[in-house]
Formats: C-alpha cells, structure tokens, sequence
C-alpha cells in the first residue's frame, strides 16, 4: 500500500443545465451545453486534497476514463491541487462495471491508500462504481461519507443513510463515496491554472490496462421527457388554501 | 425458468416497508413472464431476524422467505451480505433490492460479484428484461433493455410501486450458506430512530421547509403545522447543509424520492434536484413569496405569500376544522 490516493472524475453535464432529449429520443442534447467535473467527485477530490494537507497521503492521482474532452476536466482538478492525473480514453460511454474494472487495473498499478469517488453521477444517478470496484478489489466500502477521520491503517466513516447517520470502520486501503455535506470543495485560482498546465497528465488505452472487453451490454432503446403536470390554481390565502385541499379531497 | 429474489431491508426487528415495494416490483416481473411462473422469495439477512421473517411471509405474491440467520450479519454491511446474496443468486433469474440507501450500498456490490451491471431505480416493467428508469435528476426517462439469458440485478425506485398487499403466510425456510465473509469492515454506531413522527418515506402528508425558514428554531412553526396535519416533516439541501434539520429530512435527487398524498413546499425555490423527489406526490401545495419561483411551475396549489404569516394561519384553520369535525 502506497502512501498515494486515486480520486475518480467523471465529465458530466453541469448541474445547472436543463437537460433536454434530443428530438428523435436517441439521446439528450449536448451540443453548446455547459460541462463540469461531478459535483460527487469534486468534494471527493477536494477530501483527498485535505487529507495529504493533513499529511496522511503523499500523492492525489486524479483519474478519469472518456473520451479527449474529459483533459479539460483533469485539467481542473489538477489545478485544484491533484499531483498528477490518467485519462482512461474511450471513445463511448461505459457501464459502471467496466469503470470499476478499469480502476481496479489502477489500483494494483498505484497500490492506493483510499480510492475516493462521487457517489453518484449526476447524469445516469447510477450510484454504482465504488461499491462494484471494491467488490472486485475485495476491500471495504464506506459509501455516502459525510465524515472521515483517518488513522493510517483505518478510516472511521460516517454515512449519509435514510435512517440518519451511521458510523463505520473500515481497514485500509478502501473504497468511499462522498455525500454533498462532506466538505466544500475550494475555488481554483488563475496561478493554480497556470501550474496544472505542467503536471503529469497520461493518456492510457483499456487494452494497455488489461481490459479487453469494454462494450455495452444494457442497450438504451429510448430516451423520453416524462410527462408534465398539469397547471395548477393560485390561491389568494390561507382560508382559499383550505378550501382548494378539501376540494382535492387530501385533507 | 425465472425466479425472482427480493432482499428484505429491516432495522431494529421491523421490516422496512420498501421491501413490500420491491415485491410489487417483482410481482410486475412475475405478470410480465407470464405464462411461464415466475416464484417470488425474499431473503432476509440478519443476526435474528424472526420477527421480519413472519412480516416478509405476510407479503401478497411471496412464495417462501429465506432466513439466514449469522451473527456477523448483525449490521447490514455491504462487505458482509453482498457475497451471501451473490451464493444465493444462481437460483434466480431477477435480484432485486430497495433504491434507499441500504440498497443502493448493497446491491451493486452484489453485481459486480455476479459479473453483471445493475438497473438503478427501475421504476416500470417493461419485459422481464426492459425496464424504465430515471436519469438526470428524473428529468430524462430511458428504456434499458438487458440479454435475456442475462441475470437482473436491480434497485427499485420505491416511489414507483405500491407495497404488495398482505396475504396467507409463506412458508420460511431456513438456510446456513457456507460463505467466507471479510473482517475489514466493521459497524460503529447509528443515530437513534427518531421515532414518535411519521416516516418521510412513507407519510401519506409532508410538510417540507426550505432555506426560507432561517433556523432551526423557526422549523418548530412547520413542525406544529405537520403535527395538525399528522404529516411527516421534509425539507430542502438547503435547509439541511444550514443544520435547521438532520439530513435524513432531505427531500431530492441526493435525498429521498417520495410519494406522499400532499406534499407542502414552504419556502422552497424549486430546483431540479429538490423536483426530482416529489414527482410522484399526489398534490403539491407551494406557499413561496416569490411569485416567480419554479415550485409554482408544479404545484397544483400555490399561494404567493410570506409564510411566516401564512404557516401560523394554515395551523389554526386545520386545528379547527379538525376539532369540528370530532365534536
Ligand atoms: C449535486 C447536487 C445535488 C443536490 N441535491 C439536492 C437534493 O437532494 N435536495 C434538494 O432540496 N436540493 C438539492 N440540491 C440543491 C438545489 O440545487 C438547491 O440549491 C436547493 O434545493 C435550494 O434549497 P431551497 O429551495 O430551500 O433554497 P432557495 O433556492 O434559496 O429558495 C428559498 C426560497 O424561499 C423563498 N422565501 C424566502 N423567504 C420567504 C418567506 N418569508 N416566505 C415564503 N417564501 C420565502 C424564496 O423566494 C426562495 O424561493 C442539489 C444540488 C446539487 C448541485
């Protein structure tokens, strides 16, 4: 185990953007939009970054796998303070268990402390790769992390979970999910920008990681908007409020 | 032949009502292999797990409940069940679990130890292999289509399903799988059940607040307004990155996806991600003072107004109506 973290990006759609579906259903418009790293994998890099500040970790490898565009993003997370960065490039879009194989190659390249990754991406909402790539790794997941402490061979993980917080302790090296009230992620600055521009970026191939096979095997059939609801009424006050709900019949 | 195994969700002896979800799910694959049978079971993991069981058998559409009892599945950690799940998984064609966050950290584990990619928030069955499903904080639908010799892992959207209906008891069939579980993680502690208020997930009415409300103290307004109404409290990210309440109150895409009866945005701007888990709410009541704001754009009931005004009336006007209707 190396003193080093791998932190995933993933390219995706910026979370303000309204997404719409192309016209003929074959997929959701991209041309013009705005793209940005995952919000998920910005505070997972923005973790990563505090914990070598705290000197616990010595290298922040950032990676990515997609096609050329996806250097733009590794560029900012470079600039944010990664030492150095890998573009897995592809030319398609992959499922989440041939990202997790493609890590996993990572991994036993880097010998890794932690693998940090967004929970979910905010395109496919899979919310899948950490926990398949620590099931292949066979190591620890702790997903959904709002809390991290680190003591060298551990991690004491607190969860997100829909009953409340729960706590977790898991042997390193291992796999964690970051949640939205992890941290908050820092601004990058123009000199950083500058900086990022001469650190280490490797471009690898799938076969050159031993993943030979990486096409689809869910095929995506239609991509549709889902129905509108229908317009409401305004109501003038609380009375007129009562009055609309005993109308509805939910009261 | 298909089968279809259903992975019980359970805390502190009770079982979580996504479970009977999921078997709704499971019932629509059923319908859709018809006429070959498709046998629902539902695998219930735990250190003691007796009374979950006898509610796992009550399920409509259950044909057996496994129980496989094992002191280090005390906890539900992912590490732990997910090779379980996978020795079981060869008997069945279909292995699904709940979209909540006990799902989401399991089931994928579970596929990627079966070698298969898994359909996230299935929310309607198509063929036993084509299914619907959000994305894009539910702003897209896709069809997904999987080989039909290939196994299904699925988490179900909850929100999507009604839970199975009770029925005569299904036989329970206890099993010991002989499987070697790691020792690398281990569970610390859990917030307590906040219990006394109805569940968000499964409330018929939530009153949600937003970063209007300006602090915890001011939520006690909304949470007397939820206590007239018998309703579950909700609550933007906003409102829960401030600490005004817990973060098992998030209402959204990152949060929980909800279908109540009367959801009650106060507060609230509207964003998409705070959209995306109320598209199943039955009416939608937004009280915002901006008349502008994008909530007005899915509510069936706006009021633009100042709730610390409106809130304060709202109360008394349910109070009383509910008070002549018991006299
Ligand atoms: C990756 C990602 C995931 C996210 N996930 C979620 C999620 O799961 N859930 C979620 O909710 N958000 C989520 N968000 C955040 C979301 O984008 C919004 O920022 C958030 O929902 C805004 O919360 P709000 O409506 O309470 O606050 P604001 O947008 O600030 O809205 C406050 C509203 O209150 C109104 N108001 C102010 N004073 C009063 C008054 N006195 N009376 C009446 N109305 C008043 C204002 O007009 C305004 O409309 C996510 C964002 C990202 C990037």
């Amino acid at each position: 185990m190396s003193r080093s973290i791998l932190v995933a990006i993933k390219r995706v759609i910026d979370f303000s953007v309204h997404v719409r579906v192309k016209p003929d259903g074959s997929g959701v418009v991209t041309d013009g939009v705005k793209m940005s790293i995952n919000p998920f994998d910005e505070i997972a890099l923005e973790e990563a970054l505090r914990i070598r500040e705290r000197g616990l970790a010595d290298e922040i490898i950032a990676v990515s796998v997609g096609p050329a565009d996806v250097q733009q993003q590794l560029r900012t997370a470079l600039a944010m303070g990664a030492d150095r960065a890998v573009l897995v490039q592809v030319a398609e879009p992959l499922e989440p268990l041939v990202i997790a194989r493609l890590l996993l190659a990572l991994v036993q390249r880097h010998q890794p402390l932690l693998v940090l990754l967004g929970k979910q991406a905010i395109d496919d909402d899979n919310t899948q790769t950490g926990q398949m790539l620590a099931a292949l790794w066979d190591r620890p997941q702790a997903t959904f992390a709002s809390k991290l402490e680190l003591d060298g061979t551990r991690a004491r993980v607190t969860r997100e979970i829909d009953a409340g917080l729960e706590t977790l302790e898991v042997d390193l090296p291992a796999v964690i999910t970051t949640d939205l009230r992890l941290n908050e992620p820092r601004y990058v600055r123009l000199p950083e920008i500058m900086k990022a521009r001469r650190k280490p970026l490797d471009t690898l191939t799938p076969a050159e990681l031993g993943v030979a096979d990486t096409a689809a095997v869910m095929r995506v059939l239609e991509y549709r908007t889902p129905p509108t609801r229908a317009r409401g009424v305004r109501v003038g006050s609380a009375a007129e409020l009562v009055a609309a709900l005993e109308q509805r019949g939910v009261l | 032949m298909s089968a279809i195994l259903v992975v019980a969700e359970h805390a502190g002896g009770r079982l979580n009502p996504s479970t009977a979800k999921c078997v709704s799910c499971a019932v629509a694959i059923a319908a859709a292999c018809a006429p070959q049978a498709a046998p629902i079971d539902v695998a219930v993991l735990g250190a003691e797990v007796a009374p979950v069981t006898a509610a796992a058998a009550a399920l409509g559409g259950v044909r057996r409940v496994l129980s496989l009892e094992r002191a280090e599945n005390a906890a539900a950690l992912a590490a732990v069940w997910a090779p379980q799940i996978a020795a079981l998984a060869p008997e069945y064609t279909h292995v699904l679990g709940p979209s909540t966050t006990f799902g989401k950290d399991l089931m994928p584990r579970v596929a990627a130890l079966l070698g298969v990619g898994q359909v996230s928030d299935l929310m309607a069955v198509q063929t036993p292999h084509r299914f619907q499903r959000p994305i894009y904080a539910s702003n897209v639908l896709v069809s997904v289509e999987l080989p039909a010799q290939q196994r299904v892992v699925a988490t179900v959207r909850t929100a999507s399903f009604q839970p199975a209906p009770a029925a005569g008891p299904a036989p329970i069939e206890a099993r010991q799988l002989q499987v070697p579980l790691p020792g690398h993680t281990r569970f610390v502690a859990r917030s307590p059940v906040n219990a006394g208020r109805p569940d968000l997930q499964t409330a018929a009415r939530v009153v949600s607040g937003g970063r209007a409300l300006a602090s915890s103290d001011n939520f006690q307004l909304l949470y007397r307004l939820a206590d007239a109404l018998g309703a579950a409290v909700g609550a933007s990210r906003a409102a829960v990155d401030a600490g005004y309440v817990p973060n098992d109150l998030q209402v959204g895409q990152t949060g929980k996806i909800i279908a109540p009866e009367l959801y009650i945005a106060l507060g609230i701007s509207g964003a998409i991600q705070h959209l995306t888990g109320i598209k199943d709410a039955r009416t939608i009541v937004a009280i915002n003072k901006d008349a502008d704001a994008p909530i007005f754009e899915v509510a069936d009931i706006g009021l633009v107004g100042d709730l610390f005004q409106v809130v304060p009336e709202l109360e008394q006007l349910i109070r009383a109506r509910r008070a002549s209707a018991h006299s």
